[in-house]
Order: C-alpha cells, then sequence, then structure tokens
C-alpha cells in the first residue's frame, strides 16, 4: 500500500504528469477555442495523427524541429479549414463532418508516411527536442529534476495557455470570438463576419491541435508510429466540457488527466501481478466518460454551439 | 449571387445520382494523392476495380466485407436517424462478438436451430445493452453521447483484450491471444461451398429490409423519425422522446453487436483482438453514402467494401499502399455530406441581392 503512495514523491513520476499532459493542453486548448466560436471539431484525432505525421516528417527531411512545429500547424489549420468550410457557411453537420475530417487527415497522414517509406522494419528516428539546461531551477531540490526532463516543447504549450487566455479575456477579438459562439446575431450586427471568424477561429484551434500530435513525435517520442494517438484527441473533447470552455481549466484538466494516466503506468508495475493491466489502461477513458458525465448537467456550453448561421436568418 | 432555397420534397432519382456522383469524386479526389506517390493512377484504379468485381471469386470475397458493413452501417443510419451520435459501433461489435464466443463456444450445447437464434440474439443484447449506457447518460444527465461512445470504443477493446488473455482464452492456441472457436452447431454456414461468403449476408439483407419497414411503416418508426426532425416539437406533441431514444439504442446498439456475431459465427470462427479494421467507423461512411435509408446502406455497403477488397489487391499487385482504401472512404463521407446539400437545397442563381 506504501507504495502505492510512494509514486507521488518521485520526481520521475512528475515529470511524466507534465510529459503526458503536454499534448492535451495542446488539444484542449485547441477544442476549447473551436468550441467557443461555437464550432465543435471532432476532426481533432485526425488533426493530431496529421500533426504528428508532418512535423516529424518535416524534421526528417532537413528542417529544424521549430521548423517541424510550424509545418504541423499549418497541417492542423489547412484541415481546420476543410472542416470550417463545410461546417460554418456550408452548415453541414458538426458531428458527421468531424468524423470525416478525422478519417481524411488520418488516412492521409497514414498514405504519406508508406509512400515516403514503403518498407521499413523499424521506424526511421529524428533527433527530438533536448531536455531542458536550466541554470538556476534545475539545481533545485525535487522542481530540478521534475523541470530538467522536460523541453522546450512543453514551456511552449504553458504559454499557449497564457495567450490564448489573454486574447480570449482580454482583447475586442477575443470578445468577437466568444460572441461568435454565443450570439452570432450580435456579431454581424456590429458589422463582423461570423463566418471569417469561425473560420478562423475553427484554423487556429486546429493548429492547436495538430501541436498537440507534433509534441509526440518531435518531443515525447522520435518517430512516427501508426495508431500512436489512441483516442488522446477524443480524450480533449471530454476534457474541454470538464473544464468548462476555460484555458485556466484546461491547463488543469490536462494535469489532473496527466497524473492519472502517469499514475496507473506505475501502479501497473505494482499490482501487475494480481489485477490485469487492461483494468489500468482502461482507468483514463473511465475518468474521462465519469468527469464528462459529471459536469454535463452545470456545463456551461457555448449557447451557439453547433448551430450553424445563416445571414439573414433566424 | 448564388441562393439556396429549401426544397420541400427531394425526388428519389436525385438522392441516388448525389450518392454515386460522391462517390466518383471521391475516387477522383484520391487520384491527386495517388498521382502525387508517383504511382501510376489508372493502372491503380483499374486494378482495383478488377480485385473488387474482376470475377465471381472477387465478386464473393467483396459480399463477404460488405456483410459486416452493413450491419453497422444500419446501425449508423438508424441511430443518426433520430440524431443519436453513436460513434460507438466499433466497440458494441466487439461486444457482440464477445458474446458470440461466450455462449457459442461451448458453454451453451443444443442442435444449431436453437444456438444459431441464441448466439444471435445474445450478441444484439450485449451491442444493445452497450449503447444504452451513453443513452442514459445522454437522457439523465445531458452527457453528449458522441464523446462517451468514442471513449467507450477503447474500453471495450481493453476489456475483450482482459478476457482474451482470461476467461474465454483457447488454451489449444500458442502465442497470440485468441479465444476459443465457437460449436459447429453456432457455426452461420457457407453461402456458397468453397468461399468465405455466409449467411450473414442473408441476414443483413433481411435487418435492412425490416429495419426500412420498421422506420417507414410503423408507430414507433414515425416516433424515432421525429424525435431526429425536431425533439423540442416531438416532446411538446406529447411523444415519449425518451423511450424512443431507448429503443433507438436497442436498435442500434444490436445491429452492431449482430456485425460482431456475425463476423465470428459466419466468417472467422473464433474471436481475435483485431477482428474488426474499423467497420464501426466505416459504418457512419455507409450509411451517410445511403443518406441513412436502410435500403440504400446495402449497396453502399457494397461499394465501400468493393473499395477496400479492391485496394488489398491492388495493393499486392503494385505495392501502393493499400491506406489509399482509407482515403476513398473519407473523401466518400466528405463528398456525400457536400452533395447533400443538393438534395435538401435548390440552387438559385439571383442578380441581386435581395433587400
Amino acid at each position: 500500500m506504501l507504495e502505492a503512495l510512494d509514486i507521488f514523491t518521485q520526481a520521475n513520476f512528475w515529470a511524466a504528469t507534465l510529459r503526458i499532459a503536454t499534448p492535451l493542453i495542446f488539444g484542449v486548448l485547441g477544442a476549447l477555442l473551436c468550441e467557443r466560436a461555437g464550432v465543435l471539431n471532432l476532426g481533432i484525432e485526425g488533426i493530431f495523427v496529421a500533426g504528428a505525421m508532418s512535423g516529424w516528417l518535416a524534421v526528417y527531411l532537413g528542417l529544424p524541429l521549430w521548423g517541424g512545429v510550424a509545418v504541423a500547424a499549418f497541417t492542423g489549420a489547412l484541415f481546420g479549414l476543410i472542416h470550417g468550410v463545410l461546417t460554418v457557411p456550408l452548415g453541414l453537420s458538426q458531428h458527421v463532418t468531424g468524423i470525416g475530417v478525422t478519417l481524411l487527415a488520418t488516412s492521409v497522414a497514414y498514405f504519406g508516411y508508406r509512400v515516403a517509406f514503403p518498407n521499413v522494419a523499424t521506424p526511421p528516428r529524428i533527433e527530438p527536442f533536448a531536455p531542458l539546461d536550466l541554470p538556476l531551477l534545475g539545481d533545485l531540490p525535487f522542481i530540478g529534476p521534475i523541470l530538467g526532463q522536460q523541453t522546450a516543447f512543453t514551456v511552449f504549450a504553458f504559454l499557449c495557455v497564457g495567450v490564448v487566455a489573454v486574447v480570449l479575456a482580454r482583447t475586442p477579438l477575443g470578445l468577437a470570438l466568444r460572441a461568435v459562439g454565443d450570439n452570432p446575431e450580435a456579431v454581424e450586427a456590429q458589422g463582423l463576419s461570423v463566418v471569417a471568424l469561425r473560420i478562423g477561429a475553427v484554423m487556429a484551434g486546429s493548429a492547436l491541435m495538430a501541436l498537440g500530435g507534433a509534441f509526440l513525435t518531435l518531443s515525447a517520442f522520435n518517430a512516427f508510429y501508426f495508431g500512436m494517438i489512441n483516442g488522446r484527441g477524443w480524450v480533449c473533447i471530454a476534457l474541454t466540457v470538464f473544464a468548462s470552455w476555460r484555458p485556466g481549466k484546461a491547463l488543469l484538466g490536462a494535469l489532473l488527466f496527466g497524473a492519472l494516466d502517469a499514475y496507473q503506468l506505475r501502479i501497473q508495475t505494482i499490482a501487475g501481478g494480481v489485477v490485469p493491466s487492461q483494468i489500468f489502461l482502461m482507468l483514463p477513458y473511465i475518468v474521462s466518460i465519469a468527469a464528462l458525465v459529471l459536469v454535463a448537467r452545470r456545463a456551461d456550453y457555448p449557447r451557439a454551439l453547433m448551430k450553424p448561421y445563416f445571414k439573414g436568418q433566424r | 449571387m448564388i441562393r439556396f432555397v429549401p426544397r420541400e420534397r427531394t425526388p428519389v432519382w436525385l438522392t441516388v445520382a448525389v450518392s454515386v456522383g460522391a462517390g466518383l469524386v471521391a475516387l477522383l479526389l484520391t487520384a491527386i494523392p495517388l498521382a502525387l506517390s508517383g504511382a501510376p493512377v489508372f493502372t491503380a484504379f483499374a486494378l482495383m476495380a478488377r480485385g473488387a468485381a474482376g470475377d465471381g471469386f472477387a465478386l464473393a470475397e467483396t459480399l463477404t466485407r460488405a456483410t459486416p458493413l452493413i450491419f453497422t452501417g444500419l446501425a449508423a443510419a438508424v441511430a443518426f436517424r433520430a440524431k443519436l451520435w453513436n460513434i460507438g459501433a466499433e466497440g458494441q461489435l466487439y461486444a457482440g462478438a464477445l458474446a458470440t464466443v461466450v455462449l457459442g463456444a461451448g458453454l451453451v450445447e443444443a442442435p444449431s436451430y436453437v444456438l444459431v437464434p441464441l448466439v444471435l440474439l445474445g450478441a444484439a443484447a450485449a451491442g444493445a445493452a452497450l449503447l444504452l449506457v451513453p443513452v442514459l447518460f445522454k437522457t439523465r444527465f445531458g452527457a453528449d453521447e458522441v464523446v462517451v461512445t468514442l471513449l467507450m470504443n477503447f474500453i471495450v477493446l481493453l476489456f475483450v483484450q482482459m478476457m482474451l488473455e482470461g476467461p474465454v482464452k483457447d488454451e489449444m492456441a500458442l502465442g497470440w491471444p485468441q479465444s476459443a472457436p465457437v460449436l459447429d452447431e453456432a457455426t452461420l454456414p457457407k453461402l456458397v461451398a468453397g468461399l468465405r461468403l455466409h449467411w450473414g449476408l442473408v441476414l443483413a439483407v433481411v435487418a435492412a429490409v425490416l429495419l426500412h419497414v420498421f422506420i417507414s411503416r410503423t408507430v414507433w418508426g414515425f416516433r424515432i423519425r421525429a424525435v431526429g426532425e425536431n425533439a423540442r416539437a416531438a416532446r411538446y406533441a406529447g411523444l415519449p422522446v425518451g423511450k424512443a431514444m431507448a429503443l433507438v439504442g436497442i436498435l442500434s446498439g444490436g445491429l452492431a453487436g449482430l456485425a460482431g456475431a456475425s463476423e465470428v459465427a459466419g466468417l472467422k470462427g473464433y474471436l481475435t483482438a483485431d477482428l474488426s479494421p474499423g467497420f464501426g467507423y466505416a459504418g457512419i461512411v455507409v450509411a451517410t453514402l445511403a443518406n441513412l435509408s436502410p435500403l440504400g446502406v446495402v449497396p453502399s455497403a457494397i461499394f465501400i467494401a468493393g473499395v477496400f477488397v479492391g485496394a488489398d489487391s491492388m495493393s499486392r499487385a503494385i505495392g501502393v499502399s493499400n491506406y489509399l482504401a482509407d482515403l476513398v472512404v473519407a473523401f466518400s463521407l466528405l463528398s456525400v455530406l457536400v452533395g447533400g446539400l443538393l438534395t435538401r437545397f435548390r440552387i438559385v442563381f439571383v442578380r441581386r441581392e435581395p433587400a
């Protein structure tokens, strides 16, 4: 029993928490940006895959690591553009279109990977982001080893939380974005374009989602694997509701989920012989569903979420 | 200036034309990445067509692959009609498959006219029970069923893996975990000796016809459609919305469960964790391509199955990745969604924006 508690005192555990949380931070931020503007983006799972693959491939082909990050963001924005055009001006079902974008992004990534590497036994590798070398913080006891295992990509994720929070809460653009997800008529009355705002938000959100995927291939691992996203995108959609569409809470939700996932991985080795490993692997998904069910009633959904807007029509 | 004017009625020929057109557009769009990859586009498509329907053997293989897709396509069609976004057919398929080996691999010994119906019923019940959970979460707690059904797919697959390493494991099989084989009495017979085609196809087509009759000719079918078109109006009119949703859940989950039973009892004979290469997700495409019509699901499933079987065969012949099939499927879904605008709206060109 003590062993189970002991995990919390290990710097490794907290380092893993941050590492697991980072892609989710990007994903939840992206989903929240889309949904705040009124568009549910179920393309997230596929956009994660496309971001992971394109960012990695760019680096493999010789771009610097941050170049790969930019390529991933651009790829995400492209798929966001597809989702945005189909759901905003054309008003198609956001559910089905999102699933379509996921299928498309996933198959483009997989097909592209197979074209680039027709027959490889072991996945080709790149040199990923190096752990941070912090001058003062790195020497601190406990905190030092935790931070020393992170990369600049994780720092970037935290920066993005701040930027999205400030833009949403403090700028005219943020006000317009929030309004377009709550009351698009009012936005139109201000002379702003609902279509442009929503498509812009979906593109920016999708770019963030793709960064979540790119973190996996450029920082957490050093190669691209089939099936490596494994539901992370869907988890982000659940966490977005849990976070009530707020960047700060999104960060908290991602960290909690990261801690849970890191914990189940460690407890598996302790209880491994007695309890089947699958039980632990199920936990993150079960907790996501539980969190969703618990907050669903109180959830303050953006009022125009999933409601297409057509000019001059109520 | 282009305006969309809603249509009062949509002619059937237009609906069919849009679906066929979407399939063709999808093939055209797929030609772009295919050409970019440096593969011979025409050869690849010709080989795909031949692999899918070139001879009797190929055609039988396509129909075999279409069988689970008809079931999952029907599962998506009935759910989406009621705007119940069941994206969990993959998990429900595995639940049905698990029920099939639990009941059919020795637990119950009975002649086939008892055991086959029992296995099918058990599989449908397992799939239905699995979908009733998110339906309950939706109606009781307002939790979005999309995310819940999606996440449940991962839970079910892990549960199946756990069962395959434990209670339903075949002690005789070495290495890769698989279940004990289903008894002969629980097996769906082959349709033609020497081919993999089995009675599951007949069941699937019968299910499509029954579902069509149910949705278009019965009171509950009408209620389901009413709930899908406008849940608030249906509730205002005094329709039992909760019960209708539960019924949709039972039908949709049950059909997806049958897909699993048909694959195990008709084709594979035992359960492994890689039973379905995404039949559940492909069912969404099948249903959308069929404009959510149960009868349309049959040809639509055959088309998607042909794409997969053809791509496999083409891939073996000239080494172009069979992920090409997934590209066609994804493009089909998006094209038919856009094409669907033509069935719902008339496009009118007007000179000037009306004041």
